[in-house]
């Protein structure tokens, strides 16, 4: 374990940006904080979480793939792809961090999602543990521990210092390169730990019943009547999907001027009207059926092809930004009360 | 407070309405939905009318007052408006909604209360005119008009436009500056107001919870959704493509727009689009002469409209420090 004083911050990011781009919590002009490349003077935020999860520095929300030209009465293929410099992201709270091996779940299994590989293998991934945990946070009930959290550094910040721990190879790298870091007690953070686990059980969240969701729960939950309650608000937006640290669903659009053609993904909302829409029509007609697949996406299908692990990390910002104030806990306290 | 949950209940007994349009109890004390009840039981359990209830029902009332029979809806004065203006634009058949009008102090927002430091709020009372917050982390007062939203805080009128009966006291029209912001932006240079926007504007997400919030944007396929427009973009080709789909929903909004404020309330990422449609009012007011959108059942917008005393085209020009 390492530490260095919260007052030195400043060097230390320097430290980091010397090396490599960096990436922490600021305060956008709205107040709300976003990670952002790390410049001097730019101050980390003291919010608990950042608006826009930490997946956009993985799965941006549109990315070029390939791009064609005319040339001389034939089709030339365009390589639009960038190889991406090395990068930290420091900050990421442990609900997030558990959503990137989520996203690895799928972008990592065959077939290699290879932009998506290359910003994982290019990315130096530092923590941050929790101690003011909102209302709205569930991350318990989905098994992450907020004083815990992995990644290649976990950090505490506590009482004016900031520690600080590698966990991977990579992390060690880092580590050895800034020297301003100075040793201290393995157990430096145990207090700290210990106080925030205590609140976490304290949250009007930390009991939430998931006994009713996961693998195999398909045929019971499909056809529930409460989908139509449950669902007849919903604007059919995408913001509980965009920010969403696990939402990875994108669609392939093209822009094209006439001689040449760029051929980009951009994030997609299951939420949207034309989603998946096919030459036969659209397989979810109404909001009830796309409403009901976001969440048992989720709840039921992610279980059930990936060891049983939920595609939610409880970061409760679908609670925090929904217009009408629906959500995740409301389908899962909804649904989970009268499962047999 | 002025008795709106007992009057769902009494409209509902007495078989005066099949459907109910308020809004229904969340997890916490804030998280309100709007939701349609049908019987007096489900009522009684779940519905609320609170300081949190900010969500306008007008736009509900598209689908609801076709659904057949009679639909009651609570409508605050700043619901009225965009009520009005839908009757107007023939999507809600007037015939099949009973309005509740009911007077508002004004509504709280939590992202508001959020950004005053506050987190893990567990609950939220009124004492006194002030707001008492407690959180997990101890407690705070707050003055009543730093917990409202933006919409709230620069609330245009009290004065409901539409009702079949009234709870509460029919109010007037207020002066709460809500277009000083705007002249603030009209005091920049043309590359500092061209900076502003961009800046902003550089935060959308594109995840069109303004659009779909918005009682004046009730298009079928949205010109932006239509893959047969040309124009359809679920992201945006380049940086300006996302400037473009804000520009082009205030101009499609432009004079029908009742400001109700829906679109900034529900912004992720805290963008103030009020500002761009407060902007075309200020301007309409000042070309065509005062107007409100949804004030009246009888008015045509200043921009569907023609008449000869219409400002000539080139004025926007001049306007705009051109030729
Ligand atoms: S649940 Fe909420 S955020 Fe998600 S699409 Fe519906 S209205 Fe939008
Ligand atoms: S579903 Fe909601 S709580 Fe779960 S990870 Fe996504 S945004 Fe967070
Ligand atoms: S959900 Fe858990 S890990 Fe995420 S911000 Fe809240 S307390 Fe921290
Ligand atoms: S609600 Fe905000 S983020 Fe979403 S599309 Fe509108 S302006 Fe962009
Ligand atoms: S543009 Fe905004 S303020 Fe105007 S009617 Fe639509 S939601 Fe309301």
């Amino acid at each position: 374990m390492k530490q260095i004083a919260k007052t030195e911050l400043d060097t230390l990011f320097a430290a980091i940006t010397a090396e490599q781009k960096l990436y922490i919590p600021a305060d956008d002009s709205a107040g709300q904080a976003q990670f952002t490349l790390w410049r001097p003077g730019l101050a980390l935020s003291g919010r608990l979480n950042t608006a826009r999860s930490a997946k956009d520095l993985f799965f941006p929300q549109v990315e070029n793939l390939v791009g064609f030209r005319m040339h001389a009465g034939a089709i030339e293929r365009v390589e639009t792809r960038e190889e991406p410099e090395d990068f930290v992201i420091f900050g990421v709270r442990a609900c997030d961090c558990r959503s990137f091996s989520i996203l690895d779940r799928v972008f990592l299994s065959e077939p290699v999602d290879t932009f998506y590989q290359m910003r994982r293998a290019h990315a130096t991934v530092v923590t941050l543990a929790c101690t003011r945990p909102e209302e709205t946070c569930f991350c318990a009930a989905m098994g992450v521990d907020a004083a815990d959290p992995a990644g290649d550094v976990t950090c505490w910040l506590e009482d004016g210092t900031l520690l600080w721990r590698a966990n991977t190879e990579k992390g060690e790298a880092l580590t050895e390169k800034l020297p301003m870091l100075r040793p201290c007690p393995a157990d430096a953070a145990d207090a700290q730990q210990a106080r925030t686990r205590a609140l976490m059980q304290k949250l009007p969240l930390a009991k939430l019943d998931l006994s009713a969701f996961g693998a195999g729960k398909t045929r019971a939950l499909f056809d529930r009547p409460e989908w139509a309650s449950l669902s007849e608000a919903c604007l059919g937006c995408g913001t509980c999907t965009f920010v969403c640290p696990t939402c990875q669903c994108y669609d392939v659009e093209e822009f094209r001027d006439g001689s040449s053609v760029r051929r980009f993904r951009c994030w997609d909302s299951c939420m949207y009207s034309d989603f998946t829409k096919m030459s036969a029509g659209q397989p979810r007609p109404t909001q009830r059926e796309r409403f009901r697949q976001r969440f048992l996406h989720k709840l039921v299908y992610f279980p059930e092809n990936n060891d049983g692990v939920f595609g939610c990390v409880g970061c409760g910002r679908c609670l925090a930004k929904c217009p009408i104030h629906m959500n995740i806990v409301k389908v899962i306290k909804t649904l989970g009360v009268t499962h047999a | 407070m002025q008795g709106v949950k007992e009057k769902a209940i009494e409209l509902l007994r007495s078989k005066s309405v099949d459907r109910v349009v308020g809004w229904k109890a969340g997890e916490f004390f804030y998280d309100l939905t709007p939701a349609v009840f049908t019987s007096v039981p489900e009522v009684e359990q779940s519905f609320v009318w609170s300081v949190f209830c900010a969500a306008n029902l007008s736009k509900y009332l598209i689908a609801e007052s076709r659904r057949g029979g009679k639909v009651a809806a609570f409508l605050k004065p700043c619901d009225t408006y965009s009520f009005v203006q839908l009757v107007k634009e023939h999507r809600i058949l007037r015939e099949n909604v009973h309005v509740v009008g009911v007077q508002c102090a004004g509504m709280c927002d939590m992202e508001t209360i959020r950004s005053h430091g506050l987190s893990a709020v567990t609950s939220v009372a009124e004492q006194d005119g002030a707001l008492r917050v407690e959180t997990l982390y101890g407690a705070r007062t707050l003055d009543r008009k730093d917990a409202l939203g933006e919409k709230c805080r620069t609330c245009k009128s009290k004065k409901l436009a539409v009702y079949d009966e009234l709870l509460g006291e029919q109010g007037c029209d207020e002066d709460n500056g809500r277009f000083l912001e705007v002249a603030r932006i009209e005091a920049m240079t043309p590359e500092e107001r061209f900076a502003f926007w961009r800046g902003e504007l550089s935060r959308c997400i594109r995840c069109n919870a303004c659009r779909n919030v918005c009682p004046a944007c009730s298009c079928e396929t949205c010109v932006f959704d239509n893959p047969d427009s040309g124009l359809r973009n679920k992201a945006a080709a380049d940086a300006f493509e996302e400037n473009l789909f804000h520009i082009i929903r205030a101009f499609h909004v432009a004079s029908r727009c009742t400001d109700c404020g829906e679109c900034t309330r529900v912004c992720p990422q805290h963008i103030p689009l009020h500002l761009l449609n407060r902007k075309f009012i200020k301007d309409i007011n000042g070309l065509y002469g005062p107007y409100q959108a949804g004030a009246d059942f009888d008015t045509k917008p200043p921009l569907m409209d023609f008449t000869l005393h219409d400002p000539e085209p080139s004025q926007a020009a001049v306007r705009g420090g051109g030729v």
